[in-house]
């Protein structure tokens, strides 16, 4: 919690300082895995305020608090042209009732291959390659992971359609992935019997103003790992662009069944300082 | 009794009298409401160190004269843009994503100025936003 009134209050601290030449809210919020999307979904768009030939920094703090667990997450990001993007992401799964913590960090490259978000007919698309390394292995191992690192593989378009609802733009995003992680890695990766797999991503954002967004959100997860079942993710969000230094997403989260835990449901919050 | 039958008759008739405002040109101001916005963007672009090298050989009021048409034109008001088309107009200037992206900036605070409805503003920036095309790299 403290990182996050940390971020809040560099970013707010710090408005009107320059950012860079794109259009409010087009960077985005920062999902759990660091780098420019939803709040679970990676998008195609490129983190920041960088258009050409600038750059742009972010940083983010997150929380996610459901029934028996409390994932925090935070990192930073740089990104260069609209084109670029490099984050790094520190997570940890705090087993509140089973007791421990599951850490994983994560380090991930995007580049944007075609389309502009606001500007062309076809879809901004991005690929994307993250590596996952799982800091606490043993419990993992335990259940039947086999790797305590993994690499996924993503392909996401993204598109806003000026005055598509009530005169409200609309954006969507489709993302999908390719993956061989359990719990998105908080689980470790692969194991006896586990196949890479091509997971389908989604989320509708409906922009009320320049500063207020609402969205929802869909994550199709895998289930291979045989100790306990994995369910897909879904969440409902808010989104406040400040300025284009600061943004804070709150939202309601479902991430079904976690480690025999059933009915894992609570509420998301994200700030981010961009500069 | 009489008085309240009043209130709401004037409330009812000042409603029906704001409900013909529908072509997005009127709903941007009609003509005063155009000019003042092409206006606030000619004061944003000599403000912005970024791209107002790109108007050092501009005609402004020429400039300001044609971009009032065009806007005009657009959006269903009564004018006829003369000037020549967009990718002619800016072939040659190596305008960047970047200088796109800041003049798109000065028309939403322009517009956010002028109290066009948000609506209206994206209505508008629905008929802009494939210009880039023959804007951007050209």
């Amino acid at each position: 919690m403290k990182k996050i009134l940390v971020v809040l209050c560099l970013a707010v601290a710090s408005s009107n300082l320059m950012a860079g030449s794109k259009v409010i809210a087009t960077g985005g919020a920062t999902n759990i895995e660091g780098n420019s999307g939803g709040g679970i979904v990676p998008w195609a768009t490129i983190n920041g305020y960088s258009s050409s030939d600038e750059w742009s920094v972010t940083t983010f703090a997150a929380r996610v608090g459901v029934d028996d667990f409390t994932l925090d997450s935070y990192g930073v990001g740089a990104s260069f042209n609209n084109q670029w993007e490099l984050s790094f992401a520190r997570q940890k799964l705090g087993l509140d009732t089973i007791g421990g913590e599951l850490r994983q960090d994560v380090l991930g490259i995007k580049y944007k291959v075609a389309g502009e978000l606001l500007y062309t007919a076809m879809p901004q698309i991005s690929l994307g390659v993250q590596f996952k390394k799982n800091r606490d292995f043993a419990l993992p191992a335990a259940v039947g992971a086999g790797d305590d690192s993994g690499y996924e593989f993503y392909v996401a378009a993204t598109k806003v359609f000026f005055d598509a609802i009530a005169g409200r733009n609309l954006l969507l995003n489709t993302t999908v992935r390719s993956t061989e992680a359990h719990q998105t890695g908080l689980l470790g990766f692969g194991g006896q019997g586990v196949t890479r797999k091509l997971m389908f991503e989604s989320s509708a954002v409906l922009l009320l103003n320049y500063n207020l967004a609402v969205g929802a959100e869909f994550k199709q997860k895998p289930n291979q790992l045989g100790f306990a079942d994995e369910q897909h993710w879904r969440d409902l969000f808010a989104a406040w662009f400040i300025n284009k230094n600061a943004s804070v997403v709150l939202g309601y989260v479902d991430l079904g069944d976690i480690a025999g835990l059933t009915e894992q449901t609570g509420f998301y919050l994200s700030v981010e300082g961009t500069w | 009794m009489v008085k309240y039958l009043l209130l709401i008759a004037t409330l009812v008739l000042t409603a029906c009298q704001q409900k013909p405002e529908t072509t997005l040109y009127q709903r941007l101001g009609a003509e005063a409401g155009v000019e003042k916005i092409v206006d606030s963007v000619l004061y944003g672009i000599e403000h912005d160190q970024s791209i107002v090298h790109h108007f050092a050989d501009t005609d402004i009021p020429r400039f300001r004269r044609l971009l009032i048409e065009q806007f005009c034109e657009l959006s269903g008001g009564p004018c006829t843009y003369t000037g020549v088309s967009m990718q002619e107009s800016h072939t040659g200037f190596q305008i960047t994503q970047a200088h796109f992206d800041a003049l798109v900036n000065h028309l939403i605070t322009a517009m956010q100025q002028q109290q066009v409805p948000v609506a209206a503003q994206n209505e508008f920036l629905a008929m802009l936003a494939p210009m880039y095309k023959d804007v951007v790299y050209r």
